[in-house]
């Protein structure tokens, strides 16, 4: 089978949707179009019957109850509502004060957090944004360090949306429990890739979005854990009423029927799929390694998602190697490639120097990458990263044995 | 981002890149001029080589780049513009001409500074290396 160009290895941007998942959305757009909160003719039951049905299927991925199960418009929703909802809920002074709280959430969060956290840091609450070590995960322990006795929620992601590195998140969780503060996830990379038990692995708030699991973009989930404990949240968006009264707002029933079948496909795949992306991975990461000096692989080697790698080429600068590239659509930490000539801050937090942080590449393979095109993005990478270095100053003063670092450079 | 033909065009097939030897060799050659500006903490560090010939023309030049696109299109670019010249002509070479020749957006302005400082330097290294011995060599028209 020929090759299409460009091929596609962005998939912790976003994924395709599935067709199987298309399938099943096309006839709520014009037979089944009822609002899931009429409740007095055939066409709003059927809307909602659609609607609980994905509820089950969204529920089942996580294991959860279907009733702890609240639809929202994206992860980037789902985490506004879980962390501003649950502080505001378990605040311990009334808005306008200080000292209302503390909060603990780490520095190599996305942005879906760490804004929300800053906004809540405005208003009266403490945060306190854990540093990573070298391998990037954030660990049990770092969290038990930062615990006050004002402590009321700790958000923490499963898995790091640039550098994949896997948290240690259900011994998060169960500290959490031991305390008595409410613990949420950004599950955003993780969830549909990798078995979620919310029960066992002690979460009682966690955000994913439809479009990282080859589903529609635009529907998102949070769960809300009803039981032990009972977790509560202030509504962030009033209106009807709709789903408990945590997020109102007439439900995107074709979306979340795609949402529902997204998660189905997933959870029927996992298994396989994991192995095989895992395989592709590691031949993606072993040739790139064998054929070239100087190539790292960013975050801990072995707690990380089996699809995504991180990898910088010493001495090559990153819009540049995206530039040559053109056929492999991925993601840079480079500064070029930003609005704000800052190389990627999870790096940054990791530690890895400017240098190397300017010249990394983001591949996330997906359902449908084949070896063929793992084959060719190896050819790709490895002719543009030689073409680069071959023009690179940098370069020569590596081979010549000399210390970049110890030189005096004049910045401008 | 979109990159103009002529920035592919450089940095597809990059004109004079390498330089004239070891540094060592290039430090202790009295005809050669380097400047090395940049830094790569933030992205790019350009280095021009000019060898410049007893009638203080310069005859050849070489350029190596670690940046991106633009700035590796600039140095390129230079390296094209200053042959041949006087010194006295590449000191007059503008970093917004070669902004017009590349159409380089706004946000890569500072890739053809970097360049025209690039010439600079690389000029007054092999002006002070002249200096001592015979002070007009450099300055002949």
């Amino acid at each position: 089978m020929a090759l299409k160009l460009p091929i596609y290895m962005d998939h912790s941007a976003t994924t395709p949707c599935d067709p199987r998942v298309v399938d099943a959305m096309l006839p709520f757009f014009t037979e089944v179009f009822g609002n899931a909160a009429s409740r007095s003719h055939k066409f709003g039951w059927e809307a909602e019957e659609a609607v609980e049905n994905a509820r089950k299927q969204a529920a089942a991925i996580i294991g959860a109850d279907p009733k702890e199960i609240i639809w929202t418009s994206g992860a980037t929703e789902s985490n506004n509502l879980a962390i501003k909802g649950a502080a505001c809920m378990y605040a311990k002074a009334e808005p306008g004060q200080r000292n209302r709280g503390h909060i603990i959430t780490a520095a190599l969060e996305h942005k879906a957090v760490l804004d929300p956290c800053k906004r809540l840091e405005r208003e009266g609450f403490d945060v306190t944004f854990l540093e990573p070590g070298p391998d990037g995960i954030i660990t049990a322990d770092m969290v038990r360090q930062a615990f006050r006795d004002d402590t009321i929620l700790v958000t923490i992601m499963w898995a790091n949306n640039e550098i994949a590195t896997i948290n240690e998140v259900p011994e998060i969780g169960a500290l959490c429990h031991e305390k008595g503060v409410i613990f949420h996830t950004d599950a955003t990379q993780w969830v549909g890739k990798m078995p979620t038990d919310v029960k066992a692995d002690n979460i009682d708030l966690l955000s994913w979005s439809g479009h990282k699991i080859y589903g529609p973009k635009g529907v998102g989930a949070l769960y809300v854990r009803r039981r032990n404990p009972r977790v509560r949240l202030q509504a962030v968006q009033d209106g009807g009423g709709h789903e408990r009264g945590m997020r109102s707002g007439t439900l995107n029933v074709t979306g979340i029927v795609g949402f529902g079948k997204a998660c189905e496909i997933c959870l029927a795949e996992m298994e396989a799929e994991r192995d095989r992306l895992l395989k592709l991975r590691q031949k993606l990461e072993n040739e790139l390694s064998s054929r070239m000096e100087m190539v790292v692989i960013n975050g801990h080697r072995d707690r990380r998602l089996p699809h995504v790698t991180n990898i910088s080429f010493g001495f090559v600068e990153g819009e540049s190697l995206i530039m040559g590239i053109n056929e492999i659509a991925c993601s840079s930490g480079s500064a070029c490639t930003s609005a704000s000539l800052e190389p990627s801050y999870v790096l940054k937090a990791l530690g890895v120097n400017d240098e190397l942080a300017h010249s990394s590449l983001r591949l996330s393979l997906g359902r449908w990458t084949t070896e063929e095109e793992i084959d060719f993005a190896v050819e790709q990478i490895t002719r543009t990263v030689e073409h680069l270095r071959s023009m690179s100053p940098l370069w020569d003063l590596y081979k010549e044995g000399v210390d970049i670092s110890k030189i005096q450079w004049q910045a401008h | 981002m979109a990159y103009s033909k002529k920035v592919i065009d450089h940095y597809e097939h990059p004109r004079n890149v390498g330089s004239f030897g070891t540094s060592k060799e290039v430090k202790e050659s009295s005809e050669i001029g380097v400047g090395i500006v940049g830094a790569p903490e933030c992205g790019d560090v350009m280095q021009l080589q000019i060898k410049v010939s007893d009638d203080g023309r310069i005859e050849d030049a070489r350029f190596k780049c670690y940046g991106c696109g633009s700035a590796i299109a600039s140095s390129s670019l230079a390296t094209e513009w200053i042959k041949g010249k006087t010194l006295d002509e590449a000191l007059q070479i503008k970093n917004t001409e070669i902004v017009e020749e590349l159409s380089l957006p706004p946000v890569k302005i500072h890739c053809s500074v970097l360049a025209e400082d690039s010439i600079r330097t690389a000029i007054k290294d092999y002006q002070s290396k002249n200096a001592k011995g015979s002070p007009e060599k450099a300055s002949v028209n």
